[in-house]
């Protein structure tokens, strides 16, 4: 019995812990900076973990096995160690808290900077179950939105109010496109119940929540196409709420733009 | 301090006579610890049976089950389970199992079963406030079970029930009556749980028996205290909160929903200036000390359980006694990490994940302490230490995937997929069920006076231990791929695609532990009738309950107050002429402590 568990406490270990050194399934390519730097922070972690992992789960397997062996000699009549409790104690905390402040600078990148000059303002408003990405067009300006002219099938799913001059411009379509190597500000709101952004190669995620207005920013810096997923539950049609983001080279992305822009009126 | 002399409330209710008041409105703490036992066990079916359907569907989405029909007519068409039938039993299979398993076994049953025969006391505090926190609770059961048979089916929203979600019919197919029916359910449960809270409480401060000290306690008496002590105010936020959802859904209020919003092409006019993230606040300041209070009597049962079979004293009992608290009070501080990507204020979420690391600490403690009880001691594989070893090595693994969660820019990457499915199944879901079982193989010989067969349940043990890590364990890797969770089919995103193998095995290793748990329940029946008869002390233990005949008589103690001379888990003292020393026992000769 002693083997037989030590065994299998290993095996069982070793089986769910061997696909992080393969890499069998695995994170995807990374296309920007901030994603590289979440990358090393889950590096960082992996190692850690991965260490006080391997240990415990040996040490585990092996007290089964040296212990529950048959023997003469009775058990220890100890309570305990303070030392040890000390030394784990201070070995635990310094590991999980320094990761935490390790991991600030990932996290202050997003959250904390102001978005990189030239930015392009994207606004991306969920509803169950789709997403409307709207450009502020040449003028640079959103138009204000009258909830009453929301429209889906004439093509004005957010309402844009017509008799703003701002809004004339205004570009509603149901994928993204960016030009690669640019700032792109994303503007998150929802038309009605909590949505979630979430593309894989930018390491980013961000709830659309209703009655707020949340920004954060990115920087694409691989041309090509990859899926925006949503991943707050919203409905039943959760699943399938998906789009696309398409990093463009500039004079192609000039050409996405201009192909989807209203005829002039 | 130790001789500290404790007032005894007496207790003079007499034995019932009467089946109903023996066996249904029971006041004995007994009779209530095993009706909670039986309802969290009637309930893991349900929740099991509503997870092997989801795991069927993952796979086989366009299967046909035509009895599926029958009870879901308009779920599943054909036989063919709809994304909105996914959902709702999604959402069954987290409530049911978050409340009516992993908040109702642990804490209201075993510990009302065997804390008041720990400590020495002749029944709970309050009997009749504990009579009523049972039939609260399954009260809060019917409401939810009666959820599956109004129109509309369960609601789709989730355990967590976000607003706007949860709070507009209109939102979706379940949104209706069956989301209502939720959170009456949770309101009840809610307040069935303060009940008994309180009634924890006050038993353990009140009612020790001459000798035993606070830090006398076998730390299952700590763990039922500490649990009691987050219900009492986890619980009180959710019930305050589920009454706010309501009156959203029902009087119109504001609470959690703004102005604005078109729901199925419809302007929704009747609300403005409400917050969904407040009710996310609320929810995670119950939801995050929730998973203590499904996980931490786990630790006491595994701490003593343990120590037993060890044969030996428990490593640092203090150490482990503090770093229990140090989770209680931790745990009303981390709730935000659920809140990462929800559009708080980033600057908190840095005060909320040092906090969460910091959890990780006496977390660690525990796990070391546990190793440390094993080494040098003589090991005993008895099925509930097969099971109390099992515990840890999935509370190894359960806690260090919470590392990665707990820090804002990982969890960027990790929040809402299958990482964060596999993390906390492994921790809250089977490391309590594993210390749910250790429990049970424990204390049903004291339970019912018949010992439970030894060779199925190392079976059991050896099918689950194995299985449960096949289920959860490649749960992590799809998270790695960016798996979202909460999908009712694969088809929506194209990089799913490549995830159909491991749902397979994952669905093939949900049958066959799903099976394994037959061996459990024929286990516990056979032995119900047809068990080796149990003596006082099966298990050669130290602790209260094992001085007292199996079953307990109705007061315990058989009207004589127990005296305590000594800690919990004293095994193999030097100079006894056995390998243990009862609690109760006065100083033997010879004895070197």
């Amino acid at each position: 019995m002693p083997f037989l568990m030590a065994v299998v406490i290993w095996a069982v270990a070793a089986a769910l812990a061997v696909p992080f050194f393969t890499q069998t399934w695995w994170l995807p390519e990374a296309i920007s900076e901030h994603a590289r730097v979440v990358d090393a922070q889950f590096m960082r972690t992996l190692v850690g973990t991965g260490v006080v992992f391997i240990l415990a789960q040996a040490s585990l397997g092996w007290v089964v096995f040296r212990y529950g062996r048959k023997r003469r000699e009775p058990a220890t009549y100890s309570h305990g160690n303070n030392t040890m409790e000390v030394l784990w104690t201070a070995v635990t905390a310094v590991l999980f808290i320094g990761l935490a402040l390790l991991g600030e600078r990932a996290w202050a990148a997003v959250h904390y900077l102001e978005r990189p000059a030239g930015a392009i303002p994207i606004e991306l408003t969920g509803q169950q179950f789709a997403w409307n990405i709207r450009y502020a067009g040449p003028d640079g300006k959103f138009g204000a939105l009258d909830i009453n002219q929301i429209n889906d099938q004439a093509g004005n799913p957010l309402g844009v109010d017509s008799k703003d001059p701002a809004g004339k411009d205004d570009l509603t379509v149901p994928t993204m496109a960016v030009p690669v190597n640019r700032p792109v500000e994303l503007i998150l709101r929802s038309k009605d119940v909590t949505h979630s952004f979430f593309v894989r190669e930018l390491r980013l995620k961000q709830d659309a929540v209703p009655g707020l207005v949340i920004r954060i920013h990115f920087t694409a810096e691989k041309v090509g196409t990859y899926e925006i997923a949503c991943v707050e539950l919203c409905g039943l049609g959760h699943y399938k709420m998906r789009s696309f983001l398409e990093v463009l080279e500039p004079a192609d992305y000039e050409k996405w733009l201009a192909e989807r822009a209203k005829p002039p009126q | 301090m130790a001789e500290m002399a404790h007032e005894h409330v007496a207790h003079v209710h007499a034995a019932p006579t009467g089946f109903i008041r023996k066996y249904i409105f029971s006041l004995d703490h007994k009779v209530i610890g095993i009706q909670y036992w039986l309802l969290a066990l009637a309930a893991v079916l349900v929740g099991m049976a509503l997870s092997l359907l989801m795991r069927w569907h993952l796979v086989w989405p366009a299967a046909k089950m035509p009895w599926l029909e029958k009870i879901f007519p308009a779920g599943a068409p054909d036989g063919v389970m709809t994304p909105e039938l996914y959902l709702a039993l999604m959402t069954m299979h987290g409530t049911i199992m978050v409340f009516f398993v992993l908040t109702t076994a642990p804490q209201s049953g075993f510990g009302n079963y065997v804390l008041p025969i720990q400590i020495g006391a002749a029944d709970m505090a309050f009997p009749v406030l504990n009579m009523l926190s049972f039939w609260v609770t399954f009260v809060g059961f019917l409401v939810i079970m009666a959820a599956f048979l109004v129109t509309g089916g369960p609601p789709l929203s989730g355990w967590t029930g976000y607003p706007p979600l949860s709070a507009l019919p209109e939102a979706g197919p379940g949104q209706g009556t069956g989301q209502t029916l939720w959170i009456v359910s949770l309101a009840i449960f809610s307040a069935g749980s303060l009940l008994g809270a309180l009634n924890f409480i006050t038993t353990t401060l009140n009612l020790r028996a001459k000798g035993m000290s606070l830090m006398r306690m076998p730390l299952t008496c700590w763990t039922w205290f500490v649990t009691a002590i987050l219900g009492l105010l986890a619980f009180a936020v959710l019930l305050a909160a589920g009454a706010l959802l309501l009156m959203d859904r029902i009087a119109g209020t504001s609470f959690f929903v703004p102005g604005g919003l078109i729901v199925s092409d419809k302007q929704i006019t009747q609300h403005s200036g409400g917050s969904p993230l407040l009710w996310q606040h609320l929810f995670w300041f119950f939801g995050h000390p929730e998973v203590y209070i499904a996980i931490v009597p786990g630790m006491g049962v595994v701490s003593q359980v343990l120590s037993t079979f060890s044969r030996k004293p428990i490593f640092g009992y203090k150490a482990m006694v503090w770093a229990l608290i140090a989770i209680g009070v931790l745990g009303f501080g981390v709730w935000g990490h659920h809140m990462f990507i929800s559009g708080m204020s980033p600057y908190s979420a840095i005060a909320f994940s040092v906090l969460t690391m910091a959890i990780g600490v006496p977390s660690a403690i525990k796990t070391f302490n546990w190793i440390g009880t094993m080494l040098g001691g003589k090991l005993r594989f008895t099925s509930p230490m097969l099971f109390a070893v099992g515990f840890v090595s999935l509370f190894v693994t359960g806690g260090l995937s919470g590392i990665f969660l707990g820090q804002p820019p990982v969890d960027l990457y990790f929040h809402d997929t299958y990482f964060v499915v596999g993390h906390f199944h492994m921790i809250m879901g089977v490391a309590s069920i594993f210390g749910m079982f250790a429990g049970t193989y424990y204390w049903f010989p004291k339970m019912f006076g018949r010992m439970m067969s030894e060779p199925l349940g190392k079976i059991h043990f050896w099918l689950t231990f194995v299985g449960v890590y096949a289920i959860f364990g490649p749960m992590h890797y799809l998270g790695l791929t960016g798996h979202p969770r909460r999908y009712s089919e694969l088809s929506g995103v194209k990089y799913l695609a490549g995830s159909e193998n491991l749902h397979l095995f994952m669905t093939v290793a949900a049958v066959v532990t799903v099976a394994a748990q037959v061996i459990f329940f024929l286990n516990m029946l056979w032995s119900f009738f047809k068990g080796q008869k149990a003596a006082d002390n099966p298990w050669e233990s130290t602790t209260l309950e094992w001085t007292v005949p199996s079953p307990p008589p109705h007061d315990n103690f058989a009207g004589v107050e127990p005296v305590v001379y000594r800690g919990p888990y004293e095994y193999s003292v030097p100079g006894a002429s056995k390998d243990y020393l009862m609690q109760t026992e006065p100083d033997p000769p010879g004895v070197r402590r």
